[in-house]
């Protein structure tokens, strides 16, 4: 262990020069280690960003990024959601079922002549909903995250494939298509709303009171019932904000695809967004970790995907390098911040 | 202990930090058939010159460890083990879900072939839990103990581990008199059976109690030791903060003579289980202290007030307007606050900044648009809760955390004091802090009172509930027992509340 008491305290006693010259060199060992955090996993993106365009040529060109952060967004969005529930100490593993579910709502709902447009909110209240009564489950029956999410992993996914009559559903005048392939200044749809998800979710963690208190309850949840936050609404707020990520997402999806398909859409994106909030830096216990280490971590599962397809790399070593990579990159960040992040 | 040879020397011990000199060219010289107690404030740096003797942390290149005479090098826990060292820390370090005999025999357990064997080691165990003449069996788990008795279990495992020398880090920290004299008992007969015992305390009484010698470090460097006669609790403290401590339990308010209308009472207070009709009325500007032993239901009745926890009975009133209290947040809205006596579990965000620690419970209220921070008063809040209670800290975005234990209890007094309290519930206001910050602390409550607010001190340090209490209920087996101070009950003197704590002596209705 690190032994911040004895040191920090005699700190203060060894008279004024002495508590200068050790306050400051402890400023900057704490400078430098939130850096550290901030920067967390920004320098594996970067080496291996270099490392696929000296092998490929083509991975930095602005046609083949456009394409990562495109794959990366609907990723981001969920990862977003996840990143709050992950805060608070939980787990939320229905987001890809949530998304299947709202991606078929959106495409049944842009059905309705001259309402098609009434696809994107329907598939956002339902994603709302599905996340609330996740949140509802484990604030007041106080069930354990992992199980009420799992059950609702598998019970959302027959949802999905009911209300879809288990089939693929199509709908190629989709009003909203512009969403999964347009471009706004010439960048895709899907990237400005992964973005604005992630400034969104910024503000809410680091500019509100309900943001503190989220970093308060996954810090310690005994403590913030005690200094009197609510702390079944702040854990409804994150479940339901984490299903309406997911309810997002299956809107983006579906504008992509014109299509949603109740057995195989967003099957086991659960796992990619808690891979990107993990390589973020984010603590699984909660109470520690930020928005911007999960768009990194996004984007470096995007990157690898993406990259070992220009390099070549067959399908099934694709999934062996992406989880030693996954492995090896949360091992370096835990070896380097050893003694501060626990996980 | 006279004419033996030391045991233990430790010689010219240093060690540095990264940016901290933590000891420099400590030495201490223990004899076999002693308590030798090691005092100083909090950072002096008695913590770390043990954890080097237990082979927590390497010393500095230069210094020596001797035992018996012999140089050893101790490179790890284990070694010390070896050594026949054993330190029992102010955090028990028991895995609460084993029985006390796995804790015992943790690492060193007895095998039958690949099978654990229970029996020879509970055996073994009881031997040993039946000389210190303890009630509970090798086969009980540990959570089930009170935490006099885990401290009893720590004792029993260094036992049976053999080891000569014994430290011991703050032990009567969480156990009420009654315990605290039946282990001084233990460790002197620890003593006549010569081990050597490395006693570390805060508390002055118990020093003069029960020590042989007395070692004072300051400030990482060794200041000297007293023996026997010299021990005098003026030296001490001299010695410890290097300054006269006379105005320590000043009182400059006075409730006796001016003594304000009732502001706050509770009635017939009891969950059914543990707190049982509790009644009481507190004064404006008065400090009124809550005795008792460990267990007698203190800290459940503040907690019932506070509405951490169900009630089955009783009701609390304000300045004479009847309050319901279901949840903390309804007790904060109302002015009555609660400080956790478990800082570190119940009361800080260890990992948020001293900044958020310090605003978490007004961030609502400076908050704008319904729910945006509002950065600069925050900013300016923990810049003036720090200066105001002498926080020590590099700056206010330093993790909680990372603060010694004096400073976090202030983080944590200033997160309550913030919300402008009418009612202050404090639960050991003063555990684990050290010398300084206690009377820090003290002027703190004195000039709360002062002010017109009504504070309820739950302590178990009875010299603390004397000197800064006006009036103190003791409580019993979940009922206030009985009474002192104020003009129609006995003075407050420990001798009193000893009485009416352990049963001696039924109050006088």
């Amino acid at each position: 262990m690190t032994p911040p008491n004895e040191t920090s305290a005699s700190v203060q006693n060894t008279g004024a020069a002495g508590a200068d010259m050790a306050s400051q060199s402890m400023q900057r060992r704490l400078a430098w280690r939130s850096t550290l955090q901030a920067v967390g996993m920004l320098p594996v993106l970067i080496i291996l960003g270099i490392a696929f365009e000296l092998m490929s040529g083509r991975f930095l060109s602005f046609q083949n990024l456009s394409i990562v952060a495109q794959q990366a967004s609907i990723n981001t969005v969920l990862a977003a959601g996840m990143t709050f529930v992950i805060l608070t100490g939980g787990i939320d593993l229905s987001v890809g079922s949530i998304l299947a579910a709202a991606a078929m709502v959106a495409i049944l709902a842009s059905k309705i002549p001259d309402w098609g447009m009434l696809g994107i909110p329907a598939a956002l209240l339902i994603g709302l909903g599905l996340g609330l009564v996740n949140g509802a489950l484990i604030a007041f029956a106080k069930l354990p995250p992992f199980i009420v999410t799992l059950g609702s992993l598998t019970a959302v996914r027959g949802l999905a494939r009911l209300l879809g009559e288990d089939t693929t559903q199509f709908n190629p005048q989709l009003p909203f298509d512009f969403i999964g392939n347009g471009t706004l200044f010439g960048i895709p749809w899907l990237v400005w709303i992964a973005f604005a998800v992630v400034l969104i979710s910024w503000f809410i963690l680091r500019r509100t009171v309900l943001g503190v208190h989220i970093y308060a309850v996954g810090g310690n949840p005994d403590a913030a019932r005690l200094t009197g936050i609510k702390v079944w609404a702040i854990l409804l707020f994150v479940y339901a904000f984490s299903g309406l990520a997911s309810g997002l997402g299956g809107v983006m999806s579906a504008a992509r695809l014109y299509a949603a398909n109740g057995l195989q859409l967003g099957q086991s994106y659960e796992l990619d967004a808690i891979a990107a909030v993990i390589l973020g830096g984010t603590s699984f216990v909660g109470g520690i970790g930020s928005i911007w280490g999960t768009l990194i971590g996004a984007l470096i599962i995007a990157i690898l995907s993406n990259g070992l397809i220009l390099v070549g790399v067959s399908d099934i070593w694709q999934f062996i390098i992406k989880g030693l990579v996954i492995i090896g990159a949360v091992a370096l960040d835990r070896y380097r911040l050893k003694g501060s992040a626990r996980t | 202990m006279t004419g033996s040879a030391p045991i233990l020397e430790m010689r010219d011990i240093s060690k540095t930090f990264p940016g901290v000199r933590a000891l420099a060219n400590v030495s201490l010289t223990v004899y076999p058939g002693e308590i030798h107690a090691l005092m100083g404030e909090n950072g002096a740096g008695k913590s770390t010159l043990m954890k080097i003797l237990s082979g927590a942390y390497q010393a500095d290149p230069g210094g020596e460890i001797r035992i018996n005479g012999q140089p050893v090098a101790i490179d790890g826990p284990m070694t010390a083990r070896h050594r026949g060292i054993s330190i029992i820390y102010q955090e028990l370090s028991l895995a609460p879900n084993l029985s006390v005999a796995e804790n015992m025999l943790l690492g060193r357990e007895h095998k039958s072939g690949p099978m654990v064997d229970r029996r020879s080691m509970e055996k073994a165990c009881q031997d040993v839990l039946e000389r210190l003449g303890v009630h509970f069996r090798a086969s009980t788990k540990v959570s089930e103990l009170s935490m006099a008795e885990r401290q009893l279990v720590e004792i029993a495992r260094a036992l049976i581990a053999n080891s000569r020398i014994l430290v011991m880090d703050e032990p009567t920290t969480s156990l009420s008199s009654r315990e605290t004299e039946a282990l001084f008992a233990l460790v002197r007969q620890l003593r006549e059976d010569g081990l050597a015992i490395i006693y570390i305390s805060h508390r002055m009484a118990e020093v003069y109690e029960l020590a042989d010698r007395v070692s004072v470090l300051r400030d990482g460097s060794y200041v000297g030791t007293l023996v026997g006669d010299e021990i005098s609790a003026e030296r001490l403290v001299q010695m410890m903060v290097g300054r006269d401590l006379s105005s320590f339990y000043k009182k400059e308010h006075d409730a006796h003579q001016s003594r304000g209308p009732v502001m706050f009472a509770v009635r017939n207070m009891g969950d059914g289980v543990r707190v049982h009709d509790c009644s009481f009325e507190l004064h404006e500007g008065e400090v009124l202290g809550i005795a008792g032993l460990v267990g007698a239901g203190r800290t459940e009745l503040a907690r019932l007030i506070y509405g951490a926890d169900r009630r089955t009975s009783g009701e609390v009133s304000l300045l004479g307007k009847r309050l319901s209290i279901h949840r903390p947040e309804d007790a904060i809205d109302s002015g009555i606050v609660y400080l956790t006596e478990d800082r570190k579990n119940l009361g800080l965000f260890l990992d948020l900044t001293v900044r958020e620690n310090v605003n978490v419970s007004v961030l609502g209220r400076d908050a704008r648009m319904g729910g945006v921070l509002n950065l600069k008063a925050a900013k300016d809040r923990a810049a003036a809760a720090i200066r105001a209670l002498g926080i020590r800290v590099a700056g206010d975005v330093v993790p909680v955390g990372s603060l010694s234990g004096g400073n976090q209890q202030k983080v944590l007094l200033s997160r309550l004091l913030e919300t402008k309290p009418k009612v202050l519930i404090l639960d050991e206001p003063t555990r684990g802090v050290d010398i300084g910050a206690k009377s820090e602390i003290y002027r703190l409550i004195d000039n709360l009172a002062r002010n017109g607010v009504g504070v309820i001190v739950i302590s178990s340090e009875l010299p603390e509930v004397v000197g800064i209490c006006d009036r103190v209920l003791v409580m019993r087996e979940g009922r206030i027992a009985g009474e002192v101070g104020g003009a129609e009950h006995p003075p407050v003197t420990q001798e009193e509340i000893i009485a009416i704590a352990t049963g001696v002596r039924e109050a006088a209705e």
